[in-house]
């Protein structure tokens, strides 16, 4: 069971203290304050593809387009279990829509011999929950997205959950090879141990730039893309709730009142 | 060569909301453009959702097949390529669902449109669509504009429109199966609810509910001591439950529960999308979060803007001191 898994480095905005501002072409946001991690739900991928490859033999590689800082991601996937690597890095590929993203990785997972390409199934900084199922019709494979179980049930079939609204769970069976973009919550990732780091950084990490992908300037970038982020704005926000002032003494008591005064205490 | 395709949504023998959402939008749109609104709907004994439909759109275009039943992306996706060469309309809009993210992304590949994702909202600008949707968590928007097509692809954000009263009275046009061969690659199989455990936090009347910002597993007693003070049942952000910290029944929002308490207490949530979908029903939300910005605040009745381990314990106290 080969497997590739397509991981995407992104800021860590969930931590409270980061601020995101637009920088000052309008496209982009000032990154000088970000920390870089892999994207939640392709963590999850990662575990996913070294729990089959596990089960099931066979190797994992690891796909991003991302510059060399991105490495650190792609390390830490093959530390845990991942045997080789590809990185697509170029300056043309920068703006990147869906399309040209998942053109991009079909370029470099195309010939390679897989039974699954996983992706996670939404990136936190674009949110497009879009470049798995794209990248599974380029390839002309079938797919699933949103995937919380993946069972093998038979030489050339896998049988699927995709978690829908509700937590309710769309049970499927699907044909290898194919596409699959997993969830969060789907298993428990791994850390990754100090031997498997020593081990990864002897790994390959094979870099393509536009040329090596076998694509044209036209079909990369902005220029590839369809649907382009023009311009980023600051959202209009509506009425904010009413902030409690002072320490939290002070904030702990007035809320308390609060809530006394509306019977929900 | 101004009509928009809507594809109806339906699961276990319900149109989902999002259907009469989406056909609202394709009507103001419609309006603007002069173009005609149809509905597609796809299943099989469907009659119901048609008629339905047609009090929100120009026509409904229905083709009813146990091929439909359940959903499937791969026969779901050779339809509507054979009804959108067929009739050429100039959008398609089709729901950012659990659904629409499985198959709205293939479709568009297939017929080599323009496509985007989570669209928020939707102008016409000339004869082409602008979108905005949302970035790094809802605290950046981005404005979409698409390359010259015939067709484009938007996957459209559930709630993003209110669904309108209806009041058309569009032509019900039941169609031949335009796909005549077997769908072979993937197979629906059955349909799995979610478990309920003990404690059912559809039916609290007071929640205090646990995120991201708790930060370390070691943090989650002061939530359920909070939670005891109070009365309230503990539920959490999607993060939470991923991590293993409280159980999968206690996760609200979309992928998970839709709650109604009288009370909820968001504490280190940041009230992304998914998640605030779930609090709608809430009487009074409080927010408890660090980071001034956060989305959960444009939610919130009340909020404080603190380091949650301060608060809560304070908090916990003045209750417990209320409570005598």
């Amino acid at each position: 069971m080969n497997v590739v898994v397509c991981v995407k480095q992104v800021p860590d905005t969930s931590d409270p203290d980061v601020e995101v501002h637009i920088d000052s072409s309008g496209k982009g946001v000032d990154e000088s304050k970000f920390s870089f991690v892999i994207n939640d739900a392709d963590n999850y991928a990662v575990e996913e593809a070294i729990l089959l490859k596990e089960k099931h033999e066979g190797e994992v590689t690891v796909v991003n387009i991302g510059p060399e800082a991105a490495n650190q991601v792609v390390r830490m996937a093959l530390a845990k279990g991942g045997d080789q690597a590809i990185r697509l890095d170029d300056e043309r590929f920068a703006f990147s829509d869906i399309t040209a993203t998942a053109r991009l990785l079909a370029s470099a997972i195309g010939d390679l011999e897989f039974d699954i390409v996983m992706t996670g199934c939404i990136a936190s900084d674009d949110g497009y929950s879009a470049v798995g199922v794209t990248l599974a019709q380029m390839l002309d494979l079938p797919h699933a997205a949103m995937v919380k179980s993946v069972e093998v049930i038979g030489d050339n079939k896998l049988k699927v959950g995709r978690e829908l609204e509700g937590g309710l769970l769309e049970m499927l069976e699907i044909e290898t090879p194919c596409v699959l973009t997993i969830q969060t919550g789907i298993n428990e990732p791994r850390y990754a141990s100090f031997k498997g780091i020593r081990a990864a950084s002897k790994k390959e990490i094979k870099v393509m730039d536009l040329e090596a992908t076998g694509l044209s300037e036209d079909q990369v970038g902005e220029a590839g893309s369809t649907a382009v982020m023009v311009e980023y704005s600051v959202p209009v926000v509506g009425e904010l709730a009413e902030i409690l002032e002072g320490d939290a003494a002070e904030t702990s008591v007035k809320l308390s009142g609060i809530l006394k005064e509306k019977g929900l205490v | 060569m101004h009509d928009i395709f809507v594809l109806a949504e339906h699961r276990e023998g319900e149109l989902r909301e999002v259907t009469l959402e989406i056909l609202t939008l394709a009507g103001q749109l419609a309006e603007q453009s002069g173009g005609k609104v149809t509905a597609v709907l796809l299943g099989s004994g469907i009659d119901e959702y048609a008629g339905k439909c047609a009090s929100f759109a120009d026509r409904v275009l229905v083709v009813d097949d146990p091929m439909y039943k359940d959903y499937n992306s791969a026969a779901y996706q050779q339809a509507l390529v054979e009804l959108i060469k067929a009739e050429k309309p100039h959008l398609v809009l089709i729901g950012n669902t659990g659904q629409g993210v499985d198959l709205a992304p293939s479709l568009a590949v297939e017929l080599d449109v323009p496509y985007t994702s989570d669209v928020v909202s939707v102008t016409l600008e000339g004869d082409k669509p602008v979108a905005t949707r949302q970035y790094y968590g809802g605290k950046i928007d981005g404005r979409i504009e698409f390359k010259d097509a015939d067709v484009y692809v938007l996957a459209i954000r559930e709630a993003s429109t209110p669904a309108g009263e209806g009041g058309k009275s569009g032509e019900i046009q039941k169609i031949d199966n335009p796909v005549t061969t077997e769908v072979t690659v993937r197979k629906f199989l059955e349909y799995v609810e979610a478990a309920i455990g003990e404690v059912d936090i559809t039916q609290s009347t007071m929640l205090v509910s646990v995120g991201r910002g708790i930060r370390d597993e070691k943090n989650m007693p002061i939530m359920e001591e909070l939670a005891e003070a109070m009365g309230a049942d503990l539920s959490a952000s999607r993060a939470v439950v991923d991590a293993g910290w409280l159980p999968t029944d206690r996760q609200v929002g979309i992928s998970g529960k839709t709650v109604s308490p009288k009370l909820y207490l968001a504490v280190g949530i940041s009230g992304a999308f998914q998640h605030v979908t779930g609090i709608k029903g809430a009487d009074v939300v409080v927010a408890i979060n660090k980071d001034p910005d956060a989305p959960i605040f444009q939610y919130a009745d009340y909020g404080i803007v603190d380091d949650l381990l301060k608060v809560v314990p304070a908090l916990t106290e003045k209750i417990k001191e209320m409570k005598g």
